[in-house]
């Protein structure tokens, strides 16, 4: 007897335990219904493997652009795209290849540009007779560039293209 | 004891100098000949053994440093498959040079037997002594192992990106460099470069005196310059 009522108050429990389930599926269903275009729109798939389990074959690798000629910038405070190859070049806490030219003491013999004086200010804007450490590691903002397909729906207009008037023209 | 060592001398001597009486002038000739042609055989291919990348990397401290940093550079792996190992760039070629650098090395055996960069922390620390002393020979030597491969003659700069060919005029053409004054780090990692110029570095007591401009129209500026320092004189 003791096992049938086990047995019955297990079944309840389970009846119970269901209704439960049902619930919370209906209103997560709901709720991730809600949720799931904004969850494909803020996180969408840019690059790498859309099933990361499984081995597919990779991209061919993009041909960087390497013809020397200076980028136009979109915007003032863009970092500037490189223009060449950086191939191979050794960024470490040893060894700079990028600062090996572009430092201001080089750039006499290498004819390459300095880098701006915003990589000689701290944090704080107070002035360094070096490269600040926070601006060491070039390619954390300047890229090689290469022609390859936009990740994204790219809808930029410069903003001097934008009726923006220079600065004293309302007076 | 002198006496002994005396008479030992004396005996080798006369057994040097006696003409053979038992073996005919004929096998000593051909004989000598042909030991002579194994033994030149055996210590060629016994050189040409330790010339190797294979030998290099037989021992750690090569296999797991620099033949590591090597893996990963163009000299490598690259579009045409033309690789360069050990002996290309860290032997000399010729006959005599190889020789000289081949008893130089006996300095790396003493550094194995007796452990000077069997860790990797050991090797971090005298990077910076090994890698000047390849670049001094380097820079004797006038870059010779760069050039057994990169000659100048065959260098075709309208091939080069518009700067390389630039720098490569200004520095290399004119002689004022070698190679590895400007492309040091191109095989290995580099250590800590503080203080250690490049090689396009100017002087200080040149500075503002050598920029280049590159005109492509300088003619036309300075025909310019001159008319109008000409009407600014009238």
């Amino acid at each position: 007897m003791r096992s049938q009522d086990h047995t019955r108050r297990l079944i309840a429990r389970r009846l119970q335990a269901l209704a439960g389930l049902v619930l919370v599926l209906l209103m997560g269903t709901v709720a991730l219904a809600q949720m799931a275009p904004q969850l494909t729109q803020t996180v969408p798939q840019l690059s790498g493997n859309s099933s990361p389990m499984e081995s597919r074959e990779a991209a061919p690798l993009p041909k960087w652009n390497v013809d020397d000629v200076r980028k136009m910038r979109n915007y003032p405070d863009q970092p500037p795209v490189i223009p060449h190859s950086i191939e191979g070049y050794q960024l470490s806490v040893n060894t700079n290849r990028c600062l090996s030219c572009h430092k201001r003491e080089l750039t006499e013999g290498s004819g390459a540009p300095m880098i701006s004086v915003t990589h000689y200010m701290t944090r704080e804007g107070q002035m360094l007779a070096d490269v600040s450490p926070r601006r060491y590691f070039c390619t954390a903002c300047h890229v090689p560039q290469a022609e390859t397909r936009e990740l994204v729906p790219n809808m930029f207009r410069d903003m001097s293209e934008m009726g923006v008037r220079p600065a004293g023209a309302e007076q | 004891m002198i006496g002994k060592l005396r008479a030992l001398i004396l005996w080798a001597w006369r057994v040097l100098s006696t003409p053979a009486s038992t073996l005919s002038l004929g096998f000593l000739t051909l004989g000598g000949f042909v030991g002579g042609v194994m033994f030149w055989g055996a210590f060629n291919t016994a050189l040409e053994l330790t010339n190797t990348e294979a030998f290099c990397t037989s021992c750690h401290e090569m296999r797991t440093n620099v033949y590591e940093e090597l893996t990963r550079t163009v000299h490598f792996s690259n579009r045409s498959g033309v690789r360069a190992t050990c002996p290309d760039c860290h032997v000399p070629h010729d006959w005599t040079d190889k020789i000289a650098r081949k008893m130089q090395a006996s300095k790396e055996v003493w550094g194995k037997i007796f452990g000077t960069i069997n860790t990797r922390e050991k090797f971090l620390n005298m990077r910076l002594e090994l890698a000047q002393h390849e670049w001094a020979r380097l820079k004797a030597n006038d870059s010779l192992e760069c050039r057994n491969c990169h000659s100048m003659a065959a260098m075709d700069l309208t091939r080069q990106t518009t700067r390389a060919a630039d720098i490569h005029t200004r520095y290399l053409l004119s002689g004022k460099a070698t190679c590895i004054d400007c492309h040091k780090g191109i095989a290995h990692e580099l250590p800590n470069m503080e203080g250690i110029d490049p090689g396009w570095k100017v002087p200080a007591e040149l500075q503002g005196k050598t920029a280049f401009h590159g005109w492509a129209d300088g003619d036309r500026l300075a025909a310019y310059l001159e008319s109008s320092r000409m009407a600014a004189a009238e």
